[in-house]
């Protein structure tokens, strides 16, 4: 085992509640009816080509990407589209979806390979897999959902040096790429070799918190075992530190480079790639298999059976929570994700989408807001800022709307991850105002940009 | 139809928060009490129970009358205020004059600016150094420590001069001469000064205390004491005859109670690690001016005050060093 490695600035330690580790993936049976928002990716979302009383294969292409950032969406059942409408999704927001009426036997579109069969021969080249990836739709599923094919095109002038996969899983909670890694070692091993040869590189980086010991050593023997087919396969684990798993962490803790300021990850040489969307593009590449389902974490510390299920998009989290036991009693808060990053919803029947890796649900004693007292000026979430941020400073200036000031003081540079909030000793909602702040500030800034 | 509630990440929190930090720092500061009361008797009990609740009476009604907003006084930070507002002042002090301590430390020093947080200096020694200059008689009296084992609790206070004191009107050989300036009575408590400073060993263990809780970290009080060593006993090694080795100025006056639970307040000092240094640097550079060659023989107070005046500046010119962004280099 490689020694560990951390980031350098700042990060927290929360309680990591890895209640649902040792519970095994289980396939989430559909309901009659799942509604698949078009929305699905970080960007634009995708345009619907099927309609009213069309019948649709699992597998089909249901919705095209629009636009350079934005990703497909396919139908992850057979059935018949009852309508083509909105649905509250998990931002709260109406959004257009399709509905589809399920049939009860998966009918898979043409070319798609079913089997569990590891196929280890990488047949294309570069430029095939990079179009294999986005036609597959696949996305950051780490929770950003960041079109993949959009990273993987390193561009003009710029050389990629390694292939990072980020298996943190720093979020508490979270046990999805967990589950994924011991359970799909091999396929997620040759997803990093896909990944390696699509971009032309060596070398590829596995990034793991040490809290995930199990993990470390299966790819570890993994590896060794077959040691041709993993050549310049590395595990690399990481300090148990939140938020390791940043994708700016993440890259300085295993090469010790820092992604300049404003700049993408690439001047570093490093392409990211999240543990799922690795599966997703084996799948992709080897089996021609678009991106319907993921692993989904259905959480909580007074959830009955907190588990990870294999669930197809559309499914509406509703049922995964009466899977995982029902709705405890008491729940005040709903989080799409983890109790870190994780967005809250209002709802309990949003559907499932590629960027859903858990539903956290908690009570009002565990997320409590509790009362904001004045800023003693501790500096402790200057101490815990990854980024190297004054948090207490950014949130003042945000407030008074000076974003002269938000700007000079790196704002855009916050990486959203809460540790400074997290930590403040008191109460202060300093990533909410720092949200605030990044979002008029870019809107300045783009403004500027465009002239 | 809204169930559940919405609200921005994180949605899970430190169990940290402003009260946990000032009982802690409180709870530090019990050993030094403790000695206080067994050196001091019922002057030191007596003086602190008043100036505690003084404290706390004055935030209770400029908050609830003037400010009008939510009570403050459980958060612990007046009781604080109260405590180390007792700890820097002559055991023997009359009660009136503590009172009015307290008054002008939460009053001027804290609330004056909008409550906890907001003040620019530490509000026991905006306190203390008020009564300095206004009684001064009074509050350089300084009462000898007397075991209440073999006094009684009662006992009445007998005056005399601290060791600094002694320095500074009679020079280093008197020092010398006077043969109860032993240097374990010195850590131990047994002399005279301000009940709260005198004994190094009970400060040190609450200082040990926060330490390991995190509330506060080794570079301020560090600093302070490295730079006080080291001035002092650069002055030791240019005339024994006219200065006293560096260990005793550690340990002499209030440096210890300052360093660690004055200086590290938290409204007051810096908040990066070179910030802090430098803060300290300050503090100590100006603790030694003050008691080598000023008019006072202790200077702890003033040095923290003016260093607290400085700590927006220091804060400017010390941020952190930001994620991704080289410093241009110079030219």
């Amino acid at each position: 085992m490689n020694p560990i490695k951390t980031f350098s600035k700042g990060g927290v330690h929360p309680e990591e509640n890895k209640l649902s580790a040792n519970q095994p993936i289980q396939d989430f049976p559909m309901p009659k009816q799942i509604i698949v928002p078009l929305g699905q990716c970080l960007g634009a979302p995708a345009e619907c080509i099927v309609k009213k009383g069309d019948r649709v294969l699992t597998g089909q292409l249901i919705g095209t990407a629009k636009g350079f950032v934005s990703a497909n969406v396919h139908s992850p059942a057979t059935g018949t589209v009852a309508k083509v409408d909105v649905v509250m999704d998990h931002t709260g927001y109406y959004k257009p979806a399709v509905f589809i009426d399920r049939e009860d036997q998966d009918e898979w579109a043409e070319g798609i390979i079913n089997t569990d069969e590891l196929l280890t021969d990488i047949k294309l080249d570069s430029k095939q897999i990079i179009d294999k990836v986005k036609e597959c739709g696949i996305v950051g599923m780490g929770g950003a959902t960041f079109p993949t094919h959009v990273k993987l095109m390193v561009p003009e002038g710029k050389k990629a040096e390694y292939i990072i996969i980020n298996a943190a899983e720093c979020e508490p909670y979270l046990t999805c790429d967990f589950r994924l890694l011991l359970e799909k070692t091999q396929e997620f091993l040759i997803g990093v070799k896909i990944l390696m040869k699509a971009v032309n590189v060596d070398k590829g980086i596995i990034g793991i918190e040490a809290n995930k010991m199990e993990a470390i050593e299966l790819l570890d023997k993994t590896i060794n075992e077959h040691r041709d087919l993993y050549k310049g396969i590395e595990v690399q684990p990481l300090k148990t530190k939140y938020p390791q798993g940043g994708e700016k962490q993440l890259i300085k803790a295993v090469t010790g480079r820092e992604v300049p300021s404003g700049k993408l990850p690439i001047e570093t040489g490093c392409v990211v790639v999240n543990v799922a969307s690795t599966y997703a593009i084996y799948e992709a590449v080897q089996k021609n298999k678009p991106l319907i389902e993921r692993i989904v974490t259905v959480t909580g510390k007074s959830v009955k059976k907190p588990g990870n299920f294999r669930v197809r998009f559309g499914t509406p989290a509703d049922l995964l929570i009466e899977a995982a036991g029902g709705l405890p009693e008491g729940i005040t808060d709903v989080i799409n994700g983890g109790p870190m990053m994780g967005k809250s919803v209002s709802v309990t029947n949003f559907p499932c989408i590629k960027g859903t890796s858990g539903i956290l649900l908690m009570t009002i004693d565990e997320a409590q807001d509790r009362r904001v007292t004045n800023c003693i000026r501790c500096g402790r979430c200057a101490m815990a800022c990854p980024m190297g941020l004054q948090p207490f400073l950014l949130h003042k200036i945000a407030k008074h709307n000076d974003f002269d000031e938000t700007e000079k003081n790196h704002i855009m540079d916050c990486i959203e991850c809460g540790s400074c909030e997290f930590t403040c000793p008191a109460n202060i909602p300093l990533l909410d105002y720092i949200r605030y702040g990044k979002a008029k500030t870019g809107a300045i800034i783009r403004a500027r940009n465009q002239k | 139809m809204n169930k559940y509630t919405i609200s921005g990440s994180p949605h899970v929190h430190s169990s940290e928060n402003t009260q946990k930090i000032m009982y802690r720092v409180l709870l530090a500061l019990v050993p030094a009490l403790l000695v206080a009361i067994y050196y001091f008797g019922w002057y030191a009990l007596r003086l602190t129970l008043v100036s505690v609740a003084a404290c706390m009476l004055t935030e209770w009604l400029i908050q609830k009358f003037l400010i009008k907003g939510p009570l403050t006084i459980n958060d612990g930070s007046a009781a604080l205020t109260g405590l180390l507002l007792a700890f820097n002042v002559p055991a023997n002090l009359p009660i009136w004059m503590v009172i009015v301590g307290s008054i002008i430390a939460i009053g001027v020093g804290k609330m004056a600016f909008g409550g906890l947080g907001k003040n620019p200096f530490n509000p026991a020694l905006v306190g203390r150094v008020f009564m300095l200059v206004s009684f001064p008689t009074a509050m350089t009296t300084w009462p000898q420590a007397q075991p209440i084992f073999e006094k009684g609790f009662f006992a009445d206070a007998v005056t005399g001069p601290t060791p600094l004191g002694i320095l500074k009107e009679a020079g280093v050989g008197s020092l010398a001469e006077a043969g109860d300036m032993q240097f374990l009575d010195m850590i131990l408590g047994n002399r005279g000064g301000a009940f709260g400073e005198v004994c190094a060993i009970a400060l040190l263990i609450g200082a040990i205390y926060l330490l390991c809780r995190k509330v506060i970290d080794i570079w301020t009080p560090l600093s302070i004491l490295l730079t006080v060593f080291v001035f002092t006993g650069i002055c030791y090694l240019v005339d024994p005859t006219q200065y006293i080795a560096p260990l005793y100025h550690l340990v002499y006056g209030g440096l210890i109670l300052g360093a660690f639970f004055m200086a590290t307040d938290m409204v007051t000092s810096p908040m990066t690690i070179r910030g802090k240094i430098l803060f300290g640097f300050g503090i100590g550079v100006i603790t030694v001016v003050i008691r080598l060659w000023g008019a006072y023989p202790e200077g702890v107070s003033f040095a923290i005050l003016i260093m607290n005046a400085l700590t927006p500046l220091i804060n400017k010119a010390f941020k952190p060093q930001v994620f991704g962004v080289v410093k241009p280099s110079k030219k």
